[in-house]
């Protein structure tokens, strides 16, 4: 039922899976239509420029401030989830962290776990961890329910199932769903999931979440969502288990409202999500529902590397809306499975190089054409074209010693290294810049007509028979 | 060395960069109206019906006939009640003699899980307060009033004190001083259960309540 796990290796492929979707005009077609709707609902959320700019500003200071402070801020959470009676683990990996978890389902004698939606889980592959240990993991979120019905990954961080067209979910029900018709009723296929996932939720001994904030002066964790299933999986299992990187932490409760303001208005176009949950504790004594226990699992899994850089510090910045993606041109056209990474789109290319090493994703920072939307509508200010920019230099320059990422130089080339550098040569040396002007003017018929991928839509390359300068010489 | 400590060994090799504290308060101060009881009370309908909630303005004298009015037109004869606060004891002295079962929580939810996720039509909640910036209801859940009432139940009716309504979620916390008292399970709740998961189209009773009605307590008009 599960998608296979992937073996991260996002630039092996990467073209080939991006020309099968642009070739696909019905995914072409959902993916347009799918971010047109919603960068039409986030531009109607922020009426007031001047408000969205210093709210922008304030999130960026927000976030900003509490990275500053990060090393500190963990341990004044681990403390005070503690003392509230949550459990707090640690992991490096997300083996260590698929480790924990399932140790605690073991613990417990658990069959089943419902999940809430958490792309952390995606990245440590939960799921297929989880069914190796012979224990099942049900995806709750109607988007990836969907998804892991067709075993397939979420194709975008906020709407996993983005790429389905009702037609196939109809039928995805109708063959894996007992006693269901087919309908492409939206509605209806709705409530078959609700129906269904009912059951679940009375019959889960864990529930698994992510979290959106963790406020470190109160001990607490927030989950922004609208299905219910996130409340759901924190309340009626005997045992939730969240997993968060990081970087999710908040010092104060009073940085969470400008947060929400932001995510919920830059993710869906919402003023608010329609549930927002803060858990700081297992059911005390007296009361009568809620998991006797909860647990924290902080993952790190490559954060740590982003963090001892300055300017790649900014990634973790993020508060995973979305925004990014809904409007990044390439994103639009080549959809969320082509980068073949957890997490895709902008943010995609700019977390994963930390979290699988740049061999793996050298060339993930050159799928864009460097346009600058996703910089301009991410709520927090992260600087996403300098960070490409960036990481396409750590790639592409020779391996150096103490390298700041994992993979450093795993894109380099001799050759292309040698052209560069003879380009730059041409143009420091006026003279040289003339010889070899002329000599293109002179000898253009030289130049093969094919040219590569450049040939395959475009009329090649040739330098002109006349250069500038003697048609301005002619020209007196 | 443990996870913990290689982890956090590795934050501190970082370089260290402090930056300044943000200013939230001034950010809402200059940003956000504050306004009078009656604006609140618009702002806050407005919200939450355009999020699908259905709002009742009702008074002390006249909620609990327009609660069983909400239940008829559903024809639900059942409706899940705190017996331990003061409106949930008023239902419950009131609703079963027009015919209206009223079950209480008055167990812990694993001596009838089966029933309340299989046959509680409806719940019955009280409302701490509200946000009329974002038609929002907050929600304290403690052990009179557990946290699956306004959750499993597909009809959630919510009574609410309509001079408990803040500005905005900001305002909340700080006037309540939520920092210093967070309780088990603190929410938010701005309209019914609801999902865009497929082709982006709006469906409504995703996996908790299919409706939300609000009960808006004011005084004698």
């Amino acid at each position: 039922m599960n998608a296979q796990p992937i073996h991260f290796k996002p630039s092996e492929g990467f073209r080939d899976r991006a020309k099968a979707v642009v070739d696909n005009p019905f995914l072409r077609q959902s993916f347009r239509g799918a971010m047109d709707f919603l960068m039409t609902k986030r531009a109607g959320l922020f009426p007031d420029a001047e408000e969205l700019e210093s709210l922008r500003t304030l999130g960026e200071q927000i976030r900003q401030y509490n990275l500053g402070k990060l090393p500190e801020l963990l341990v004044r959470l681990e403390e005070n989830l503690t003392k509230n009676g949550i459990k707090v683990h640690w992991a490096e990996t997300p083996d260590e962290a698929n480790e924990i978890i399932l140790g605690i389902c073991k613990q417990r004698s658990a069959k089943l776990m419902v999940k809430g939606k958490s792309m952390v889980s995606e990245e440590i592959e939960l799921n297929h961890a989880a069914e190796a240990a012979g224990i099942g993991a049900l995806e709750s979120d109607m988007g990836e329910y969907i998804v892991q019905l067709a075993g397939e990954k979420p194709s975008h961080i906020i709407m996993p199932a983005i790429h389905k067209t009702k037609e196939e979910i109809a039928k995805l029900f109708h063959d894996n769903v007992p006693g269901v018709d087919y309908t492409d009723n939206v509605d209806a296929l709705i409530q078959i999931g609700r129906k269904v996932l009912r059951e679940k939720f009375l019959e889960a001994d864990i529930g698994l979440s992510g979290v959106n904030f963790a406020i470190a002066e109160t001990g607490t964790l927030c989950l922004v969502e609208n299905e219910g299933n996130g409340r759901m999986c924190t309340t009626a299992p005997p045992v939730h288990i969240a997993i968060t990187g990081i970087e999710k932490i908040v010092e104060q409760l009073s940085h969470v409202p400008p947060l929400l303001s932001l995510l919920t208005r830059s993710a869906t176009g919402q003023n608010i999500s329609t549930y927002f949950n803060m858990i700081s504790s297992p059911r005390k004594p007296g009361e009568k529902d809620g998991p006797s226990e909860v647990h924290l699992v902080l993952l790190d899994n490559g954060r740590s590397q982003a963090y001892a850089d300055e300017q790649l510090r900014k990634t973790l910045q993020c508060i995973r809306c979305g925004a990014c993606m809904n409007h990044c041109p390439v994103y639009t056209r080549i959809g969320g499975h082509a980068y073949g990474t957890t997490y895709p789109g902008p943010i995609g290319k700019i977390i994963s190089p930390h979290m699988l090493g740049l061999e793996a994703t050298a060339t993930m920072a050159t799928a864009s054409s460097l346009c600058g939307a996703c910089g301009e509508v991410c709520p927090v200010k992260i600087p996403i074209p300098e960070l490409l920019m960036r990481l396409r230099e750590e790639s592409f320059t020779a391996p150096h010693a103490n390298p700041s990422m994992l993979g450093q130089g795993a894109g380099y080339s001799g050759l292309v290294t040698a052209i560069w550098r003879g380009w730059a040569a041409v143009y420091r040396s006026p003279a040289l810049y003339r010889l070899v002007t002329w000599a293109g003017s002179r000898f253009s018929w030289l130049v093969p007509s094919n040219q590569g991928p450049w040939t395959t839509v475009r009329v090649p390359l040739k330098p002109a028979p006349k250069r500038l300068r003697d048609m301005l010489r002619e020209r007196g | 060395m443990s996870a913990r400590d290689r982890i956090l060994a590795k934050l501190k090799a970082a370089p260290n960069l402090p930056k300044p504290e943000p200013d939230v308060a001034a950010w809402f101060a200059g940003h956000r109206p504050v306004e009078s009881t009656a604006e609140k009370i618009a702002r806050f309908r407005k919200h939450i019906e355009f999020a699908h909630a259905e709002v009742h303005a009702v008074t002390p004298a006249t909620w609990l006939a327009k609660l069983r009015e909400v239940l008829a037109e559903r024809q639900i004869d059942k409706l899940l009640v705190a017996e331990d606060t003061p409106h949930g004891a008023a239902a419950l002295d009131e609703l079963p003699r027009q015919g209206v079962e009223c079950p209480t929580y008055d167990l812990p939810i694993e001596a009838w899980k089966t029933e309340m996720f299989r046959a509680t039509p409806a719940g019955l909640t009280a409302a701490r307060a509200a946000i009329a910036e974002t038609g929002t209801l907050i929600l304290w859940p403690d052990a009179r009033e557990p946290r699956l009432m306004s959750l499993v139940p597909p009809v959630h009716v919510v009574l609410l004190d309509s001079t408990k309504i803040y500005n905005t979620f900001y305002e909340a916390t700080q006037a309540e001083g939520w920092k210093d008292s967070l309780p088990t399970n603190a929410l938010l709740i701005s309209g019914p259960s609801k999902t865009a998961d497929i082709q982006v189209t709006l469906a409504y009773g995703a996996h908790g309540p299919k409706e939300l009605i609000v009960l808006l307590m004011g005084d004698e008009q």
